[in-house]
């Protein structure tokens, strides 16, 4: 490296500097989550908690898997995850196989009515009143139907089944597969990295996604975490769990005598480490695929 | 050119690339078409009960009581508003952020900032806001105890709560949540550039901070003028899951003048007051100047040599 000058090394430091600002500002919420969702509720509301519990305690841990609502949303968003990312993916991934084939009858009207749909939509009214009249609302399958088909996928899907070598294809064809038989047995398997990557994104998209049920769903036993945290952020649902869980006073002495010390507060941060926990998890496998997933999202052209 | 075979064998050789290709059309078709239709509800005065086919026509109706709504020039305001300050600030903090990663030789150093400030654009909004809310309590919030060890307030402000904060603490979360996973497109188009530019400037007597102004922000200026034009076709979509967040999914009104957008207002009117027509006609209203924007936008581009189609 070349030798810097001392105005060069001024200005050194404070990129680092400010890089090492950014990581902290990122990071600092993550850490004072955790350390209020270990600390005893009672004693974070007398303030001064940011870096280390003072009354170490998993009673927030405790209420949040005692209480069968959130362990039943954590169930809801997982089957979601599983349901919506495979039936998502194997529905784009088809469309996006069949158009990757430029020569088949009605290719151009094919394309424009899927590219269409990414510049206009109806909104959300008209996408709303559609799913009541569906029937969707209320049901398991708002959440997974209305997403299958994602055309920016799609597009990602087909700019990757475009760059296979054609002889792959062909001498299937030559052996007697069908087409059907040629994506199934032939290119899937060679496509892994495209499939795993937005099986990921879609994944994430499933988990997070907490405004869907937000509109169609009212019933507590079909609502994601993702709905309820939200609901227990604003602590209405998050009071009501207390009182269930001390008989109608939130500081009341339990069964077993001791002190309840759980709060709205302490409650919120340990289900919302809870709900966060499986994308943190899978985060270093998104973050081998993401970055050429963003890629080729942005080049479409 | 390949000679066309007839229809009937091309059919008996592509049938099944046409099964595998309708359900997703049939799919677009219902969830994408179909709404897409109904905006005609914009035009009715549409009753659930009757349904798109049934219900009466309203004309501009509901156009003409948007335009003399009280509302309009407050949501219209807050809209602008909230989209230029994301212009101002979300959009340049990534490119900062690219530039600075880029200034740095350790690659260690480099990979582990980048890996902490992509995480949160993976989290949910309501995680997110789940932090926002969290630091900026009264009750041991982490922003407050901050401030009054530094002397800066004398009790705990609730943030949240005042009209004043809402917009800054509104952009700040975003570029908390983003700036590192929207630096990743500035930094492959700065991977792109050609080293032999920054070896003359160098010898031209160029230093570091220079030559990040002369080569590497002029060298991925394409890129940002990219995502500009997108930014401003979009100054209509101020922002939604943020602000549905950050105000207990449209509850919290003590905000309102300043939170409310075009969209969290056509949600609010639309399915929490169950006022279909009008909140269709708010949002046709609201597509038909973001498609305004972004042929304008384009046009403009297309003068300094970039351009989307």
């Amino acid at each position: 490296m070349t030798k810097l000058s001392s105005g060069e090394k001024v200005f050194q430091s404070i990129v680092y500097v400010a890089l090492i600002l950014l990581g902290i500002v990122t990071l600092y919420p993550f850490w004072n989550a955790i350390v209020i969702s270990f600390n005893a509720g009672a004693d974070t509301a007398r303030g001064d908690i940011t870096l280390w519990p003072r009354v170490f305690t998993l009673d927030n841990y405790k209420l949040v898997f005692e209480d069968g609502r959130l362990t039943h949303a954590f169930l809801i968003s997982v089957l979601r995850v599983l349901v919506g990312t495979t039936l998502s993916v194997a529905l784009t991934s088809m469309l996006a196989y069949g158009l990757s084939k430029p020569k088949i009858l009605f290719f151009k009207p094919y394309m424009f009515y899927c590219i269409f749909t990414m510049f206009f939509s109806g909104g959300l009214i008209p996408s709303f009143v559609l799913n009541k009249e569906l029937h969707l609302n209320n049901t398991f399958w708002v959440l997974v139907i209305p997403s299958l088909i994602s055309v920016y996928n799609m597009i990602i899907f087909r700019t990757f089944f475009r760059e296979l070598p054609d002889g792959l294809e062909e001498s299937a064809r030559m052996d007697g597969c069908t087409n059907i038989g040629t994506f199934v047995r032939i290119v899937i398997p060679v496509s892994g990295p495209v499939f795993a990557t937005l099986a990921l994104f879609t994944a994430v998209f499933h988990w997070n996604d907490w405004f869907t049920a937000a509109i169609y769903i009212n019933k507590m036993n079909l609502l994601p975490i993702s709905s309820i945290l939200q609901q227990i952020l604003n602590s209405n649902l998050a009071t009501e769990m207390l009182a269930t869980q001390t008989g109608g006073n939130a500081s009341a002495i339990d069964a077993v005598g001791k002190i309840q010390t759980v709060t709205s507060k302490s409650l919120s941060m340990a289900t919302m480490l809870v709900a966060s926990m499986p994308i943190i998890l899978i985060y270093p496998f998104l973050q081998k695929y993401f970055v050429k997933g963003v890629l080729v999202g942005s080049i479409k052209g | 050119m390949r000679t066309q075979l007839p229809l009937k064998k091309r059919l008996r050789r592509e049938w099944d690339i046409h099964l595998m290709i309708i359900p997703g059309v049939l799919l677009l078709f219902v969830f994408s078409y179909l709404p897409m239709y109904g905006v005609v509800t914009a035009f009715q005065d549409y009753n659930l009960f009757k349904g798109f086919a049934d219900s009466p026509w309203a004309g501009t109706k509901h156009f003409r009581m948007f335009f003399h709504s009280p509302d309009f020039w407050t949501i219209m305001r807050n809209t602008v508003v909230v989209s230029l300050l994301k212009l101002i600030f979300s959009f340049p903090a990534p490119i900062a952020l690219a530039l600075l990663l880029n200034e740095v030789g350790k690659a260690a150093f480099k990979r582990i900032i980048q890996t902490v400030s992509y995480l949160p654009h993976f989290l949910s909004w309501v995680i997110v806001g789940g932090f926002v809310i969290s630091m900026l309590s009264v009750d041991n919030g982490s922003i407050n105890i901050l401030l009054m060890k530094l002397h800066l307030i004398d009790e705990p402000v609730n943030w949240l709560s005042e009209s004043n904060y809402f917009w800054g603490i509104l952009i700040a979360s975003n570029v908390w949540k983003d700036i590192g996973f929207a630096s990743i497109v500035y930094l492959a188009a700065i991977s792109g550039i050609d080293p032999h530019l920054y070896e003359s400037a160098s010898i031209d007597g160029a230093n570091r901070f220079r030559q990040m102004f002369s080569i590497t922000v002029p060298s991925i200026m394409p890129v940002i003028v990219i995502f500009m034009i997108l930014a401003v076709g979009n100054v209509m979509n101020a922002g939604f899951e943020d602000i549905l967040i950050l105000t207990n999914n449209g509850v919290n009104a003590i905000v309102r003048n300043v939170s409310d957008v075009i969209d969290t207002y056509v949600y609010r009117i639309g399915i929490q007051n169950q006022r279909f027509s009008y909140a269709a006609a708010v949002g046709l209203f609201k597509s038909a100047i973001n498609v305004l924007l972004l042929i304008g936008a384009n046009r403009l581009a297309r003068r300094s040599g970039q351009s989307l189609w």
